[in-house]
C-alpha cells in the first residue's frame, strides 16, 4: 500500500538488532508495513519472530534500528518526545513487568496524566477504570492484589489515559478470560469509532485478529512472510507455507498434527 | 479404583483486609488423576489461588483451609514448610502465570534451569548444561546456545514461557500445575510444547492441572474440565463436551469467543447473575 496523506504509520525496510559482534541478534529483517488512518493492522507469527520488537522500535524502546519509521508523515529519529507519546501509546505484552509493583493503580494511571498536564486527573482515572471494566474499589490496590486479567486492564487503562491516536497493542487480551477479552475488544472497537484511532495489534489468536483487523502481516524469523486481508484469513487462503501451518494449528490441539509441524527459516 | 494423584476437599482461600474479606476460593473439591484436567473461568475466579494452595504458596495475609488435601498418599495439610519445599519443584511443579516475574532477572536462563536440575538430580555442571540445552530444544527454542546465555529480559514473551516450562519439567514431577503456560505462544509452537506435556501424561503417568482461558484449546487438549466462577466450581464435564456445557455462565463464556468462520460486529459479553454465587457449587472429584 503506497504512502499517502491517509497513512498513519509507515515502516520501510526496518531492521532491528540487539547487541554487537558475534552475539548480535538480528531480530527484525527488512520489514515494510503501511497502516492507514483508522485501520487495525494485525501482526501474527511465531514466538520470537520479532513482533514485539517491531512495536518496540516504533515506540523508541529498541534503539538499534535502521530503515524508515514515519508517524502521520513525519519521520522518526532515535529519540521520542512528549508529543510522540501523546499520539502513540503501547500496551505491553507482559503486564507484570510493566506495572510498578509498589505503585497503586491510582498512581500508575495518574502519573502520565500529571506529566502531560491533564486537568482533573482523578475524574479521568475513575472514568477510564469504568471503561476497562474495573470498579472504583480497584483504584487504590497494588499489582499483587490483582489477578492477571485485572492487571492487564490497568495496563490498557494507562495507555488510554492520554487519549492517543495510535495504539500499539502487544497481546492485549492473551492474559484475559474470554468474556473480559470480549469486553476489551468491544471497548477498543468503540474507542476506535469514537476517536478515529489506529491500532497495530499483535495476537496469537487468529480469531481475535480476524475479528479486529482489516489486514495483517505474518512474521517468521524476523521477516514478514505474507500480508493478508482479514477476508483472506477467514477464507483460509494463505499462500505461504508457514501461514498454512499456522491455520492448521489454530484448529485445536491434535497430537498427530504436532508431529507434522515444520520449522521454517 | 486407586486413589487419585491429588484429592482436594473443601478448599477455601481468604484474604482478610481492614474492612472486608476477599473470598478468592470458596469450598471447592476436585481431584487430579494421571490425566489432563483443565481449569477455566473468568479473570479473578480463583484459578491461580487454587493452584498455589496445592503447593502451599499462598502468602500472608492469605488463609488457606481445607478438609483434605492428599497427594499420592501424603497429607499436604500436615506438612512442615521444609517438607513442603521438598515436594515443591520435585514432585509437584508449577509453571507460573507470569514467567518473567518468576525468573531471576540477574541470572542467565541457562544457569537457572541448570540449578533446578542439579538440585533435583545432583548432576555435574557439565551434565546439567547438556540436559538444559536438550530441554530448551525440546520446547522448540530455535537457538538454545544463545538463549542459554541470555538474561530473562533478552528473550521474547513466548520464549520466557517455554523457559519456565522447561525448568518445571526438568525434575520430572508427578504433578504439573501449569498456569496459563502457553498464552504467549503462537499456535504452532504451542501445539509442539503441549505435545511434550501430553506425552508425559500418557507415557509417564504425570498428572496435569492446566489453567487456561483458551476454551478451544482446553476442549481439544484436556481430558476433563473444571469451570470456576466467583471462587467456586460451577460445572465440570469431559473436555470434549465443553462446547455443550449447560451452566449459563459457561455458555456465556463460550458465546463471547470470536470466530474466524462467523464474523460479528460486536462480541457478546457475559451477563452475570447474582444467583450464581449463591449456588452450592459442584464436586469435581473422581474417586
Ligand atoms: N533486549 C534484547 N536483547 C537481546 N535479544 C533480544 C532482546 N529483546 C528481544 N530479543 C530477541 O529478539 C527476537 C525477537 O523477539 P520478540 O520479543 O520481538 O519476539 P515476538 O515475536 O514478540 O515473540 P513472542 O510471540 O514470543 O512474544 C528473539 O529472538 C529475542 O530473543
Ligand atoms: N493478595 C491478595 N489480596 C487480596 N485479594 C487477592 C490477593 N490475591 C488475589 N486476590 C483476589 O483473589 C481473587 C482470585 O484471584 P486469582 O489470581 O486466583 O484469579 P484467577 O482466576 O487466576 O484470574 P486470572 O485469570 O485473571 O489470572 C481475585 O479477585 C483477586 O483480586
Ligand atoms: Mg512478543
Ligand atoms: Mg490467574
Amino acid at each position: 500500500m503506497p504512502e499517502s496523506s491517509e497513512t498513519a504509520l509507515l515502516i520501510e525496510h526496518l531492521d532491528v538488532r540487539f547487541g554487537k559482534g558475534d552475539g548480535a541478534v538480528h531480530a527484525v529483517r527488512d520489514v515494510s508495513v503501511t497502516v492507514k488512518r483508522g485501520e487495525t493492522f494485525g501482526l501474527v507469527g511465531e514466538s520470537g519472530s520479532g513482533k514485539s520488537t517491531v512495536l518496540r522500535a516504533i515506540s523508541g524502546l529498541a534503539k538499534d534500528w535502521t530503515g524508515r519509521i514515519a508517524v502521520d508523515g513525519t519521520d522518526l529519529g532515535k529519540a521520542r518526545d512528549k508529543a510522540f507519546y501523546e499520539k502513540v501509546q503501547m500496551v505491553f505484552q507482559d503486564p507484570y513487568g510493566s506495572l510498578h509493583p509498589r505503585h497503586t493503580v491510582d498512581r500508575t494511571l495518574g502519573e502520565p496524566g500529571r506529566i502531560h498536564g491533564i486537568t482533573d486527573v482523578g475524574a479521568r482515572i475513575e472514568s477510564i477504570l469504568r471503561d476497562v471494566g474495573l470498579g472504583p474499589e480497584f483504584r487504590f490496590r497494588f499489582p499483587h492484589q490483582l489477578s492477571g486479567g485485572q492487571r492487564q486492564r490497568v495496563a490498557i487503562a494507562r495507555a488510554l489515559m492520554l487519549e492517543p491516536k495510535i495504539l500499539l497493542l502487544d497481546e492485549p487480551t492473551s492474559a484475559l478470560d474470554v468474556s473480559v477479552q470480549a469486553e476489551i475488544l468491544n471497548l477498543l472497537q468503540r474507542l476506535k469509532r469514537e476517536f478515529g484511532l489506529t491500532y497495530i495489534l499483535v495476537s496469537h489468536d487468529l480469531a481475535v485478529i480476524a475479528h479486529m483487523c482489516d489486514r495483517l502481516a505474518v512474521m517468521n524469523s524476523g521477516r514478514v512472510v505474507e500480508e493478508l486481508t482479514a477476508d483472506q484469513l477467514r477464507r483460509a487462503e494463505p499462500t505461504d507455507r508457514y501461514t498454512k501451518q499456522l491455520l492448521t494449528a489454530s484448529l485445536g490441539y491434535n497430537r498427530a498434527t504436532a508431529d507434522s509441524l515444520l520449522t521454517f527459516d | 479404583m486407586t486413589a487419585p494423584l491429588l484429592e482436594v476437599d473443601g478448599l477455601s482461600v481468604r484474604f482478610p483486609s481492614r474492612n472486608r474479606v476477599v473470598e478468592a476460593v470458596r469450598n471447592i473439591s476436585f481431584s487430579v488423576g494421571r490425566e489432563k484436567v483443565g481449569i477455566v473461568g473468568e479473570s479473578g475466579s480463583g484459578k491461580t489461588m487454587t493452584g498455589r494452595s496445592v503447593l502451599g504458596l499462598i502468602r500472608p495475609p492469605g488463609i488457606v483451609t481445607a478438609r483434605k488435601m492428599m497427594f499420592d498418599g501424603i497429607d499436604l495439610l500436615a506438612l512442615s514448610e521444609k517438607q513442603m519445599r521438598d515436594i515443591r519443584g520435585n514432585r509437584i511443579s508449577m509453571v507460573m502465570q507470569d514467567p518473567k516475574f518468576s525468573l531471576n532477572p540477574v541470572m542467565t536462563v541457562g544457569k537457572q534451569i541448570d540449578e533446578a536440575y542439579r538440585v533435583h538430580s545432583g548432576a555435574s555442571a557439565r551434565d546439567a548444561k547438556l540436559r538444559t540445552l536438550e530441554m530448551l530444544e525440546a520446547v522448540r527454542i530455535r537457538d538454545p546456545e544463545r538463549v542459554y546465555n541470555a538474561y530473562p529480559h533478552e528473550v521474547s514473551g513466548g520464549m520466557g514461557q517455554r523457559i519456565m516450562i522447561a525448568m518445571m519439567l526438568v525434575p520430572e514431577p508427578d504433578l504439573l500445575i501449569a498456569d496459563e503456560p502457553t498464552s504467549a505462544l503462537d499456535v504452532t509452537v504451542q501445539m509442539q510444547v503441549l505435545a511434550i506435556v501430553d506425552d508425559l501424561v500418557s507415557q509417564r503417568g504425570m498428572g496435569l492441572m492446566f489453567i487456561s482461558h483458551d476454551l478451544n484449546l482446553v476442549a481439544s487438549f484436556c481430558d476433563r474440565v473444571v469451570i470456576m466462577y466467583g471462587g467456586q466450581i460451577v460445572e465440570t464435564c469431559k473436555a470434549a463436551d465443553l462446547h455443550n456445557a449447560q451452566h449459563p455462565y459457561t455458555r456465556g463464556l463460550l458465546a463471547s469467543l470470536p470466530r474466524v468462520d462467523r464474523p460479528v460486529d460486536q462480541l457478546s459479553t457475559l451477563v452475570r447473575e447474582e444467583s450464581w454465587k449463591l449456588e452450592p457449587g459442584v464436586d469435581a472429584r473422581i474417586l
